[in-house]
C-alpha cells in the first residue's frame, strides 16, 4: 500500500477560496455571486480585492442563479456560491431551465455538502445533490476530496465551456494531494495500484478508503483506490480497467446510495462488466443533528464500514 | 424611423402568422401572443438597436430582449423572422418536430435572436439582471428589455429580482408586465389579485410607467421611447402595458379561453378575413 502522509487538516471550502482569489487574479471574465453566505464559502478574499466583479444577491437563491445565467450573455464566467441544499434542490428549475438547458457557462460552488456540516441537522445536510446535479444533460459534476484538489477543480473549471456543478464542504480533512496537482475533469486518479478489490471514493470518502486500504493492506488484502473527483462525466476508461483486473468493487461517498456515486459505476458495469458491488454510502434516510465525526460513524460512512464492504464483496467475486 | 402605418402593417401580418402557426400544429398560445404584437413590433422594428444580420449571444453593444413568458413564443418568432433572424418560411416549422421553433424558446436549437430557455416562468427578470450587470462591466451602455405576464408576477422569484434591481440600481434594464389580466384558470382577479401593481413596484423602488392602450402603436411606442428616456437614472424600469389578450381576432379577444388554444379551420379563416396579408404569408 503506498503510503500518503499531510501536513495539516484543512476544509475543502477554503481550498474553494483560495482557487476563487486567484482567479480573480488572473480572469479577469471571473466573477463571483453570493446569497448572503460569503464567509462560510470563503469568498471574501474575492469580494475584498475585486468589489465590482463581487455580487451580494442576498437570501434570493433563486434569483442569484438567473442572474448568474444573465452574466454569460456579455462574456462573463460567474461562480455562484451558497450551501450544497440551497444550491440545487432549492434552484433545481432555475439550474433546469436557465442554466442547463440554456446551456450557459455557470459554475455554480456548493459547500457544506452531506453530512459533515454536522450540528444544522437535515434541513441542511444535502445527501441528494450529486444525482439532481448529474440528471442534468450537459452538467459537470465535481466533488474533490481535499483542500488542494478543490483549489485546483476551481481554478480548472473557469476553463471549462458550460455548466458545472462543484461540491465541497466545511470539516477539516487531510491535505494530501499535490499542492501543484492538474486537474484534469474526468479524468479519475489512482492513488493505489491493488489486485483483490477497487475502491472508487469521491470527496471526502478518498481519505476513509486510503485509511480502509491501509488495514486491508495489513490483512493481505489488496485494495485498489480510485479517487473519482470527476461524477460526471464519468471516467469510464478507469472504471472498466479497473473492475476487469480486481473483478470486485465498494464504492464510497458521503451521499445517497440512490443518485451517488456508486449508481453512477453500478450502471456502467451493469452495461460494459457486470462486477460485484457493494456501496457504502447512506441508504435512503435524512440526516440528523450532531458531530460531524459521530454523524459519519452512525450512518457507516467510515474506513470501517469500507473494510466491511470489502469483505463482503470478495465473498461475492 | 417607421411610420405608425407601416408598423401597424407588420402587426397585421404578425398576427395572421401567430394564428397560422398555432392552428398548423394544433397547439400553442395565440391569446397572449396577439395581445403583445403591438409590444414586439414596436421593439425590434423601432426602438431596440439591435444587430439581426449577424446574431450573436453576447449582444455587445446592442440591446438585448429576454421573454420570460415563454409560452407566447408565437408573436416572438414571427417578429424575430421578419426582423432577420432567420427566414420567414421557417415559422412553416414552429412546434413540429427537429425544429428550431421549440414550443418555448430555447437556445438550445441555436435559433438566432433567442438569448435563454424561458417556459417557466419567474426566471426572465433574473436572468435580465444578469445581462444588465455584465453590460455595465463592460462599459456598453445599451438597454436590456424583458416582457412578463401579469400571471406569471405570482411567482416569487420576480419580486426577489425586483427587490434587487432596485437596492443594486440597474438602471440599464425596462422590463414591461403584459396586464391583460387573464390567465390559464381565468381572469388574474378571480385566480389571485394581486393588487396595485404600481404600488407594488414603486414600493420596491422601481421607476414605474402605465401604458393604458398597449394594442395602439403609437401609445407603446410613445411610452417605450419615453422608458430609454428614464434610463441610467438610478432605477430600474417598469411599463405596465394594459392589453387585451386575443386583440385583433374578435372572438379571441377579452377572455382567458384562448390562452392556449388553437382556431380550427374555419375559426382560422375567420381571424385572417381580419387580419390583411401585408408581407406575405410564410
Amino acid at each position: 500500500m503506498k503510503k500518503y502522509t499531510f501536513t495539516e487538516k484543512k476544509d475543502t471550502r477554503s481550498g474553494f477560496g483560495a482557487g476563487l482569489s486567484e482567479l480573480g487574479k488572473t480572469n479577469p471574465n471571473v466573477v463571483a455571486l453570493c446569497a448572503d453566505l460569503t464567509g462560510s464559502l470563503k469568498m471574501d478574499a474575492f469580494a475584498k480585492d475585486h468589489p465590482e466583479r463581487f455580487f451580494q444577491v442576498g437570501i434570493a437563491e433563486a434569483n442569484m442563479i438567473g442572474i448568474a445565467a444573465g452574466l454569460t450573455i456579455g462574456g462573463k464566467i460567474p461562480f455562484t456560491g451558497t450551501f450544497a441544499n440551497f444550491s440545487t434542490g432549492r434552484v433545481y428549475d432555475q439550474i433546469r431551465q436557465s442554466v442547463a438547458y440554456s446551456g450557459k457557462n455557470v459554475k455554480i460552488c456548493a459547500s457544506h455538502a452531506g453530512l459533515t456540516l454536522g450540528e444544522d441537522g437535515a434541513t441542511h445536510q444535502i445527501l441528494e445533490d450529486l444525482g439532481l446535479m448529474k440528471m442534468l444533460p450537459g452538467m459537470v459534476v465535481i466533488n474533490p476530496c481535499d483542500f488542494n484538489q478543490t483549489k485546483a477543480a476551481t481554478i480548472a473549471i473557469a476553463s471549462h465551456e458550460g455548466p458545472v456543478y462543484l461540491r465541497f464542504g466545511r470539516p477539516t480533512v487531510p491535505n494530501f494531494t499535490a499542492s501543484d496537482q492538474k486537474f484534469e475533469i474526468g479524468k479519475a486518479v489512482m492513488l493505489n495500484e491493488g489486485t483483490d478489490v477497487t475502491i472508487f471514493a469521491t470527496g471526502h470518502l478518498v481519505w476513509k478508503a486510503i485509511e480502509a486500504g491501509e488495514q486491508l493492506a495489513a490483512k493481505g488484502i489488496s485494495a485498489e483506490i480510485i479517487n473519482i473527483h470527476t461524477i460526471k462525466p464519468l471516467d469510464n476508461t478507469a472504471v472498466i480497467n479497473s473492475a476487469k483486473k480486481t473483478r470486485c468493487v465498494v464504492t464510497a461517498e458521503e451521499h445517497q446510495m440512490n443518485g451517488g456515486l456508486g449508481d453512477s459505476i453500478a450502471q456502467l458495469l451493469a452495461r460494459e462488466l457486470p462486477t460485484p458491488i457493494e456501496m457504502v454510502a447512506v441508504n435512503d434516510s435524512f440526516g440528523e443533528s450532531g458531530t460531524p465525526d459521530q454523524l459519519m460513524t452512525k450512518y457507516g460512512l467510515d474506513a470501517v464500514n469500507i473494510v466491511e464492504a470489502v469483505n463482503k464483496v470478495l465473498k461475492r467475486k | 424611423m417607421a411610420s405608425t402605418a407601416e408598423l401597424e402593417k407588420i402587426v397585421s401580418q404578425v398576427r395572421r402568422d401567430i394564428v397560422r402557426q398555432v392552428h398548423a400544429v394544433n397547439s400553442g398560445h395565440p391569446g397572449g401572443s396577439l395581445g403583445c404584437a403591438e409590444y414586439f413590433v414596436s421593439l425590434y422594428f423601432e426602438i431596440m438597436k439591435h444587430n439581426s444580420a449577424k446574431f450573436s449571444m453576447d449582444g455587445i453593444n446592442e440591446d438585448v430582449f429576454f421573454l420570460s413568458n415563454g409560452h407566447i413564443s408565437p408573436v416572438f418568432y414571427s417578429v424575430l423572422a421578419h426582423s432577420g433572424y432567420f427566414p420567414v418560411k421557417e415559422l412553416a416549422t414552429f412546434r413540429k418536430l427537429n425544429t428550431r421553433l421549440q414550443g418555448h424558446p430555447t437556445t438550445h436549437e441555436h435559433l438566432p435572436g433567442v438569448r435563454i430557455a424561458s417556459g417557466s416562468l419567474g426566471q426572465g427578470m433574473s436572468v435580465a439582471i444578469g445581462a444588465a450587470l455584465a453590460k455595465k462591466l463592460n462599459k456598453d451602455n445599451s438597454i436590456v428589455y424583458t416582457l412578463h405576464g401579469d400571471g406569471e408576477l405570482q411567482e416569487g422569484q420576480i419580486w426577489e429580482a425586483a427587490m434587487y434591481a432596485a437596492a443594486k440600481k440597474v438602471d440599464n434594464l425596462i422590463c414591461t408586465v403584459d396586464m391583460n389580466g387573464q390567465q390559464i384558470d381565468g381572469s388574474t382577479d378571480q385566480v389571485l389579485p394581486m393588487g396595485s401593481l404600481r404600488a407594488k413596484f414603486e414600493a420596491f423602488g422601481w421607476d414605474v410607467l402605465d401604458l393604458e392602450k398597449g394594442n395602439d402603436i403609437a401609445s407603446v411606442v410613445t411610452t417605450l421611447k419615453k422608458a430609454k428616456e428614464h434610463t441610467g437614472k438610478g432605477q430600474p424600469v417598469m411599463i405596465l402595458m394594459k392589453t387585451e389578450m386575443g386583440n385583433g381576432v374578435d372572438f379571441m379577444m377579452g377572455s382567458h379561453k384562448w390562452h392556449g388554444v388553437a382556431p380550427n379551420d374555419e375559426q382560422l379563416a375567420q381571424a385572417l378575413n381580419q387580419n390583411a396579408e401585408t408581407l406575405g404569408d410564410y
